[in-house]
């Protein structure tokens, strides 16, 4: 059987812009972060594949954080949006993004958040979205409070919401967190800090869009996602 | 706006909230093709603490090897019924069990198949990217022909494979750290 041409590997990464494994001021990643350095394998048919993800039946107010409820909930209504391309600047399409966070407040609503704030009876904080065929996202949210948690004295983790993007192949998997600008926390905060490269660190915060704000109604953010790409030529 | 990759950040604590809507622990629907099987282990940590928010997610290649992907030249013969992915938490004492079917062999390095295996990620509060692995199985002959195992040190690819308990049943830990560290990819 002749040979077909190998499979294009993902770019990558460029140095700095993603975090080590290991990074002690957040002190979870002492023993939790992977070990030994991971062993390098060229892609095969398993890495360039992955699920896809558009067949769910999302809930009725899976973009919408704010309905489903008796009532509002409390804090200040915001409309997050954004692209999702990859590092050759191709629209990532269909694709689900999940997101979640605290609410305005600063409180999870899960059994392990024991923060002294209060739970807000019409918050949730589950969110999901797909996104259109220019890879466009866009959910209605309350913009979430900083929280305390243990890894030092007096830590406060900046407002952030957790995003979850799948993209076309498992190489494209992406967990990151949108942060907000000008906030003063990020100085101080290892978990984004743990991104050696500051300009890099900088594109996990959103920007306030005038576009996306609603007269009105809410204040808009703008978070564009990068998934990695494909080389586009060919290595063996 | 920049094309360089958006970092990663851990899923937290709490990534429940936003992870278990998708909770697929039985990724194969009872009309799936294949060998029906159980893969049950513990997440430890590097001093072999449990880890009890630690979720794996899972992709696989149908019972004739083919994924349910578009990249996949076989793709129009996949098994309809099969899509292969899912997403599995640990629970109170770090441990996880899912139910699928034994994927076939795919191509692999130069067209040669690969032995039967998942494509595994780990994600935990406290690591800060998805750690990537396999899951072989340790009554596949072929394993000893799999390109990708070949480039794993010989005393470390017994990590990667799930040992058969019982007819169907597989056990298979991961271990972070430390003596009989799980083996990790990059790619
Ligand atoms: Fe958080």
């Amino acid at each position: 059987m002749r040979e077909s041409k190998p499979l294009s590997g993902y770019r990558k990464p460029y140095p700095g812009s993603q975090p080590p494994y290991i990074h002690p001021s957040y002190a979870s990643t002492v023993l939790r972060g992977v070990g030994s350095e991971p062993i390098a394998i060229p892609v095969t048919l398993s890495e360039v594949t992955g699920p896809t993800l558009d067949r769910l039946t999302l809930g009725e107010h899976a973009a919408d954080m704010t309905a489903g409820f008796p009532g509002q909930p409390l804090g200040e209504r915001i409309i997050v949006s954004g692209r999702v391309l990859d590092e050759n600047g191709k629209p990532v399409r269909n694709t689900v993004v999940e997101v979640w966070q605290c609410n305005a407040a600063g409180r999870y609503l899960h059994k392990g958040d024991q923060h002294d704030a209060p739970l807000d009876p019409n918050f949730k904080g589950t969110g999901q979205v797909l996104t259109d065929e220019h890879g466009r996202y866009r959910f209605k949210t309350v913009k979430p409070g900083a929280y305390p948690w243990r890894n030092h004295y007096n830590a406060w983790r900046p407002a952030h919401i957790h995003f979850s993007l799948h993209g076309g192949g498992i190489g494209q998997r992406l967990v990151t967190q949108m942060y907000f600008p000008n906030d003063p926390l990020l100085a101080f905060d290892p978990i984004y800090n743990c991104v050696p490269d500051p300009k890099a660190a900088e594109r996990m915060v959103s920007s306030f869009d005038w576009e996306t704000t609603e007269n009105e109604y809410a204040l808009g953010y703008r978070f564009d996602i990068v998934l990695r790409g494909r080389k586009q030529t060919v290595w063996e | 706006m920049s094309f360089q990759a958006t970092p990663w950040q851990t899923v937290g604590p709490y990534y429940r909230l936003g992870l278990e809507p998708l909770y697929h622990t039985d990724i194969a629907p009872a009309d799936a093709k294949g060998e029906r099987i159980t893969i049950t282990g513990t997440v430890y940590d590097g001093i072999g603490n449990p880890v009890s928010d630690a979720v794996l997610e899972l992709w696989q290649a149908d019972a004739d090897g083919i994924y349910d992907h578009a990249e996949d030249p076989r793709h129009d013969a996949h098994d309809p019924t099969f899509h292969g992915w899912g997403r599995v938490p640990t629970d109170d004492a770090g441990r996880f069990s899912f139910t699928t079917i034994k994927p076939g062999r795919v191509p692999g390095l130069k067209d040669l198949p690969q032995a039967p295996h998942l494509v595994a990620l780990v994600f935990m509060r406290g690591l800060l990217k998805a750690a990537p692995t396999r899951i072989y199985f340790s009554d596949e002959a072929s394993n000893g022909e799999d390109g990708i195992l070949a480039l794993v040190p010989a005393e470390r690819r017994g990590t990667l494979v799930a040992q058969q308990t019982a007819p169907g049943q597989y056990a298979w830990n991961v271990k972070m750290q430390g003596e009989g560290e799980t083996v990790f990819f990059r790619y």
